[in-house]
């Protein structure tokens, strides 16, 4: 395994052994504390553009599941069709793997799909790190090579269109009721969600305008970095308001658009939420629920337009969880309650949403 | 929001330690008392035992010392008249008797609430038939299991499941009268020891080499639920999860089979309506996500205990607060003080759970591992790589082994047996066979271990042949090196594995590896268990090392403000909660006086590794290295060695050499206690009398001695094969079988030689000094005769049938014994007493057994005061003393030999009990009533079985013989027993020993055996003639018998005539029921 080097924005750097791809790479370093689930984690749109650190420091111990895809286009086991991720940093990656369903280890994959992968780094300092200075860009250099420095961006850039798909694609055709799914980065199992409740869903590019199309009920998927460059989509959407009160529902960036549309500011937390131990209470009830989680833009609860309400706060720190309209059928979660992975507690969103329309 | 209502609690401890309840109970129970206590609500505890920490002033406001069963609980109740009751923190002791207080209508007539979950849900868990109704009303699989009420029922149901089928007796201890059966053959014997211990008996189809997978799950009133911690078993389903390896969090799982379970169990606690904790066991298909559900445990549980300390989340403690009414989201992490309680803890480390065994302390005992529960206590090693998790654990269970790799050689007839039928070697066998050449397939085939564990394990072995590879020291790789700290590799394994013992001893050899590797910066970083995987700050203290890291995550003061206390390690015989109180008891007095307390300990079932009891716990080894390690970052004012046991008294040497400072009697003076020939130097300088030994190298020299001094000889080996490790012969044969079966005498293993005295009584005397000068004292008389271990022995505190003058000579020499050594601490020496003749058996410069029941009893912590004296303070002698007391205090031992399968049942020199009680009544025979009660004894109604030893035995029976024939007893006596009676005329009936046949080989009757077997005997007292002959003959075939079909068995007879006077004496409506500061 060739030495590799993590190098955080603030010069801080860990160096460890690379076991995936041998390139170096760039992007925003951001922490996960999830303690399984790495193939759904890595196919995650929402993580394009960074570096994933799992606080968990046994990895790969399962393998990797055979990377097959449905006749409906959907991946059997993975949330996306490849690896978003920028590159995946453990404590102590697990060369061999045992399970039934594997087919691969990680480092193949890693390999095949050109993504670095390192180990042997002290990826509870890492977090530390992060925590204590807040997310930060970082670099993956290979030491045999220290002069390829690849430079990245993170803020600013709109990963949405780079995940976003082109065209429309559409699943359960007439099946019954039929959901707009505006795919800012989606993951693949909102689709199977919905699907499971038996609606048709056309999968749209995050910019389209489906104003004019005829459907019952809006979903807004979730995606990568910050909503504030998703300009176009907020826009369409705030026209769809004005227009029609047909249900919709959102998903993390989904939660952060719709903010968007109430009038709400969007801001950046310190280092985010990613885990699958998310508390998150409905407001004025003693529910709680805990959730799965992956962002680091949150929305300014009261910045909310007065026929808005928060649906869901944070039981750790108080930020917000979802929205409501106060009247319309118009919801969403920061949270992901189509977990994949992590908990699936919260899986009746979608069943909330499918008996509005 | 709590119920406002309740004011004042009762809350039921499980007794006595014993196998499948053990110490976890008092870690949950001690936590629930917290839990109340900040609500301001009264506590009243009933517990038995007395060494535990919640039965200690300030832990509960009222405190019983009285039989966790119905007939006491209810006058307790009637008295106390609480408002509720928790019945979940006392294992499975509590809980049976807390569902007969419930059926019988007691809680009801008194008004009292059960808090938590309700009984019909316990109910609803424990009863199996009702459980799977439950389950399959939503669709929740469970193993097909059919109940029966007799043995041809169970016959019938296996033969339609098929054989392999598994037994489980209903309502039972963990596991207990449980097994697999391959034919029927097998399920008859099984199945009759069953239906001893449970009217029903359930019959499953077998599902060995599945996954076994737990959850712990935790719900309120307002139905939230979180899941705290999931467990795997390293071991395949078949292995009780008691006996099994377990890592936190699962490793083999995918997140889809993960969230599946989980959300299964949430399903599972929701429906079932649990209000607080409980644990989901899942059998799980290793080739699809196929599952059944194998228990639901409604109440606290060996595993809550374990989870709690493996991911910080206070199970009790919440537990507690939801049954008083409150909501998780009302409180709080109790770790980082700020997050919410409502959330599931993220480890980033990974935590191995091992049991440890005893099994070489029992003759005869079935050594396979099953589905019943054999292991008396476990240890947690936490590390970021697996393989150094499980090598620290493998060192913690302590029995001499230094990891996964160079240990000592085992010797195995047969290794794919010995790996196919798993034993308590099984996992070093593993080892073996990694270093013959098997391969993972092959030992996966013969074991059903997950090949994830293997691979793992593997690696281990591969850095042992690199790190052997290395010509010497000079030619180590660094990154070598750093990787086999990586992966928990000792100093000693590298030292060992370089060979460097050759020219150095391992000590020596230890150091050379430390000091190259400090000098290469491959150090342990020090990390805290926050439950959050960092994501939030926490000032939390609970800490462990590893060497997967690059940073600590806290600041060392280095002030000298700070006392580190060793712990006691792993429970196993001779040594369990006592010395956890102790350890508490120090930890409690360091603060009390401004340090700062340090705990290094690594037992998940104490409550010293709980991380609220002390300033900083380090939740790892006690092995030499580790300590240091601590020390040169801590830089203590000093180390506390005398509070937990043997394990760190056995460092005090070492680390003395290594300049680090030892509060309280000195390295030296420990030493010249602890050395046999040192300290007999000392004895006869001082003119103190103890029994003639010797050290012998060889049988001519053995038996030289033995002319001189006579028979009987206590006989200890240096050098054990198998089996027990002392003995006592009586005679040359006897001897000479000892010696070949258990011995190897050779110059290398010397043999100590002692006389035996018989007839004896021992003696106990607990004390306290400072600079030589004996400030408190407890002397304490056993109810048996010398002979007995005194960790199975019966105590009576203050002793009762002392001489004067034996005590006066017994204080006489403890002073002379305690200015030689210039004690200052905690000791206790162990006196022979004969005819005002005494000699001194052994001495030990620490806390023993007998402190917390002692100082209980005198109502004088021991163990303050001789923590003051440690840290140097002054301090006052106290101004009462034993003779003072009113009262009297009985410990009494308790034993597991029902768990322990073929083990003879009978007590010798080697300890074997698991546990013990201690309670207090105005005179002997009430305090002997409660404790012998506590430990399992019931009062008989009718029949006795006598069959009592030698003459001198039957004589001192004979008093007790007539005093049961007086209060309407019918005696049946085995032939000598008999005559022995009809001589002195007391009328019995004769039975016949299972080997007594007439002319035409058919057994005579009455016989023993049969009349057991047909339950028509009440109480067993069967005394073997001598200490050695245990072959299986008839006196063990009746014993056996006794514990097989749980029938009361007493093998000692000065305690059987004790016992026998106390409940002819006292009757159960005679007891008084005092708590402990009314006495």
């Amino acid at each position: 395994m060739q030495k590799v080097t993590l190098t955080l924005s603030d010069g801080t750097r860990f160096h460890g052994l690379s076991f995936g791809a041998d390139k170096a790479v760039a992007g925003e370093v951001v922490f996960n504390t999830a303690m399984m689930g790495y193939p759904e984690s890595l196919t995650d749109p929402s993580y394009a553009g960074q570096i994933l650190v799992l606080t968990y420091p046994l990895v790969g111990n399962y393998g990797v599941p055979n990377f097959s895809v449905e006749a409906n286009g959907l991946a059997t086991f993975m949330e996306s069709t490849r690896i978003h991720a920028q590159a995946i940093v453990v404590a102590d990656y697990s060369e061999q793997y045992s399970h039934w369903n594997a087919r691969e280890s990680l480092a193949t994959w890693l390999k095949r799909e050109q993504v670095p992968g390192i180990t042997g780094i002290d990826t509870r300092e890492l977090t530390k790190v992060l925590r204590e200075h807040g997310v930060m860009m970082g670099t993956i250099t290979l030491d045999d090579e220290p002069g390829i420095v690849p430079e990245a961006d993170y803020e600013g850039v709109n990963f949405v269109a780079k995940v976003s798909c082109d065209e429309i694609i559409k699943y359960n055709e007439g099946a019954g009721k039929r959901v707009v799914l505006v795919d800012c980065g989606v993951k693949h199992n909102i689709i199977r969600s919905l699907i499971a409740l038996g609606v048709e869903v056309v999968r749209v590019p995050w910019n389209y305008d489906y104003t004019g199309m005829d459907f019952d009920g809006l979903f807004l998927a979730n995606g990568p970095g910050d909503p504030n460059v998703c300009v176009d989509a907020v826009e369409i959407l705030r026209r769809h308001m004005s227009m029609t009160s047909k249900p919709i529902c959102g998903i993390c960036m989904g939660n952060q658009l719709l903010a968007k549309a109430a009038g709400a500011n969007i801001y950046k937390l310190k280092y985010g939420h990613r885990s699958h131990n998310q508390p998150v209470r409905l407001v004025g009830s003693d529910r709680c629920y805990i959730t799965s989680q992956n962002h680091g833009y949150a929305v300014e609860a009261s910045s909310l337009e007065s026929d808005w309400e928060e649906l869901f706060v944070n039981m750790n720190d108080g930020s917000n969880e979802g929205i409501r309209h106060k009247t319309k059928p118009w919801f969403s979660s920061q949270f992901h309650p189509e977990a994949c992975s992590g908990p699936l507690d919260t899986i009746f969103m979608f069943e909330q949403f499918v008996t509005k329309l | 929001m709590s119920n406002e209502n309740i004011k004042k609690v009762l809350l039921l401890g499980s007794g006595a330690l014993k196998i499948g309840e053990a110490g976890e109970f008092d870690y949950s129970g001690s936590q629930a008392l917290k839990a109340l206590r900040e609500e301001g609500v009264k506590t009243v505890l009933i517990n038995p035992n007395i060494a535990t920490v919640q039965t200690s002033e300030g832990v509960a406001d009222k405190i019983y010392f009285l039989p966790v069963q119905p007939a006491f609980v209810e006058r307790v109740i009637e008295k106390e008249r609480p408002d509720g009751i928790l019945l979940s923190f006392g294992g499975q002791t509590a809980l049976n008797c807390g569902v007969e207080l419930y059926k019988s209508g007691v809680l009801k007539r008194y008004g009292v609430e059960v808090l938590g979950t309700p009984v019909k849900a316990i109910i609803d868990t424990e009863d199996r038939e009702l459980f799977v109704k439950r389950l399959d009303e939503i669709d929740v699989k469970t193993i097909k299991s059919h109940a029966c009420d007799n043995i041809a029922a169970a016959r019938e149901a296996a033969s339609e499941l098929g054989y392999p089928v598994i037994l489980r007796a209903a309502y039972a201890l963990g596991g207990l009268g449980s097994g697999f059966c391959d034919n029927e053959e097998e399920l008859n014997r099984l199945a009759e020891k069953a239906f001893a211990f449970s009217p029903q008996v359930l019959v499953e189809k077998s599902l060995r080499g599945w996954k076994e997978i737990e959850y712990e799950v935790v719900r309120d009133r307002y139905d939230n639920c979180i899941t705290v911690c999931n467990m795997e078993n390293l071991d395949p389903l078949g292995i009780h999860t008691g006996e099994s390896i377990v890592v936190a969090p699962s490793q083999t799982l995918t997140n889809s089979e993960y969230h599946k379970l989980r959300a299964l169990a949430i399903k599972i606690i929701r429906h079932i309506g649990i209000v607080g904790e409980c644990n989901v066991q899942y059998a799980f298909d290793p080739v699809s996500e196929d599952y059944r559900v194998i228990e639901v445990n409604a109440r606290l549980s060996r595993s809550s205990a374990l989870a709690s300390k493996a991911t910080g989340y206070p199970l009790a403690f919440v537990a507690a607060k939801l049954g008083m009414g409150y909501g998780l989201f009302e409180l709080n992490n109790s770790v980082t003080k700020t997050t919410s309680a409502f959330f599931e803890p993220a480890l980033d480390y990974i935590v191995v759970k091992i049991p440890r065994w005893d099994l070489s302390k029992f003759r005869g005992v079935d050594r396979e591992l099953g589905s019943s529960m054999k292991s008396v206590g476990e240890v947690m090693a936490i590390g970021r790589t697996f393989e150094e998790a499980i090598q620290k654990g493998l060192r913690m269970i302590g029995q001499g082994m230094h990891g996964f790799v160079f240990n000592k050689e085992l010797e195995v007839s047969d290794l794919d047996t010995a790996l196919r039928e798993p034993t308590d070697k099984r996992i070093f066998l593993v080892s073996k066979a990694m270093h013959q050449g098997y391969s993972i397939d092959q030992i996966h085939d013969l074991t059903k271990i997950d090949k994830w564990f293997l691979y793992k394990l593997q690696h281990i072995v591969d850095i042992d042949r690199r790190l052997s590879d290395c010509a010497g020291i000079e030619t180590l790789d660094e990154a070598l090196l750093r990787e086999a700290k990586v992966y928990g590799f000792t100093d000693f394994q590298i030292a060992r594995a370089l060979n460097l013992g050759k020219k150095h001893n391992m000590a020596e050899a230890s150091d050379i590896v430390r000091q190259l590797r400090k000098k290469l910066g491959i150090v342990p970083y020090v990390k805290q268990i926050d439950t959050l995987a960092a994501e939030y700050p926490a000032q939390t203290n609970y800490l462990y090392l590893t060497y997967q890291a690059t940073a600590h995550d806290i600041d060392h003061e280095r002030d000298g403000r700070s006392v580190v206390v060793l712990g006691s390690g792993a429970y196993r015989i001779g040594s369990s909660v006592e010395f956890d109180w102790c350890g508490v008891q120090a930890l409690n007095t360091i603060g009390k006086e401004g340090y700062r307390s340090i705990m290094i300990n690594y037992n998940p079932e104490t409550v010293s590794t709980d991380y609220d009891m002390c300033d900083r716990l380090y939740f790892d080894e006690l092995t030499f290295e580790r300590v240091i390690d601590i020390y040169e970052l801590e830089q203590p004012k000093g180390v506390i060695v005398s509070t937990g046991g043997q394990i760190p008294n056995n460092l005090a040497v070492r680390l003395d050499k290594h300049k680090v400072p030892i509060l309280g009697t000195q390295a030296c003076d420990i030493d010249r206690a602890e050395d046999r020939a040192k300290f007999s130097a000392m004895l006869g300088a001082c003119g103190i009398d103890q029994p003639e030994w010797s050290a012998l190298t060889s049988m001519d020299d053995i038996n030289r001695f033995i002319e001189r001094v006579g028979f009987p000889v206590l006989v200890r080996p240096s050098y054990v094969l198998s089996g027990a490790a002392m003995n006592v012969c009586s005679n040359q044969h006897e001897l000479e079988r000892f010696l070949q079966l258990a011995a190897n005498v050779s110059e290398d293993h010397p043999v100590v030689v002692s006389k035996f005295m018989m007839h004896a009584k021992e003696v106990e005397m607990d004390a306290v000094a400072q600079n030589g000068d004996i400030v408190a004292y407890a002397i304490s008389e056993h109810v048996e005769f010398a002979g007995v271990h005194s960790g199975d022995a019966t105590i009576q505190f203050p002793p009762q049938k002392l001489y004067v003058e034996t005590v006066r000579r017994i204080k006489k020499i403890s002073r002379q014994i305690a200015r030689e050594l210039n004690i200052s601490g905690p000791f206790n020496i162990q006196y022979l007493a004969k005819d005002n003749d005494i000699k001194v058996i052994e001495c030990n410069l620490r806390a023993s057994r007998s402190f917390p029941f002692v100082s209980k009893v005198l109502k004088i912590n021991l163990i303050e005061l001789a923590t003051r004296v440690m840290l140097g303070l002054p301090v006052e002698r106290p101004s009462k003393n034993l003779f003072d007391l009113d009262y009297v205090g009985i410990k009494a031992s308790q034993f597991s030999f029902n768990r322990l399968q073929k083990a003879d049942p009978v007590l010798g020199v080697d300890m074997a009990s698991t546990g013990e009680v201690g309670c207090i009544g105005e005179d002997t025979s009430t305090a002997l009533l409660k404790s012998m009660l506590s430990v399992g004894q019931r009062i008989p109604k009718q029949n006795i079985l006598l069959s009592t030893g030698t003459a001198k035995q039957k004589v001192a029976m004979l008093g007790a013989a007539k005093e049961l024939i007086a209060n309407g007893y019918h005696l049946f006596a085995t032939g000598g027993t008999s005559n022995f009676l009809d001589q002195n005329d007391i009328p019995n009936t004769l039975v016949y020993w299972p080997t007594d046949h007439d002319e035409d080989g058919n057994p005579l009757q009455p016989q023993a055996l049969d009349m057991l077997h047909r339950h028509e005997i009440d109480m067993v007292v069967n005394v073997p003639k001598n200490l050695t002959v245990r072959e299986l003959g008839n006196g063990y075939k009746i014993r056996r018998a006794a514990i097989d079909l749980n029938i009361p068995l007493i093998t000692n007879s000065r305690l059987a005539a004790a016992f026998i006077h106390a409940f002819c004496t006292v009757s159960l409506e005679d007891i008084d029921i005092r708590a402990w500061d009314e006495f």
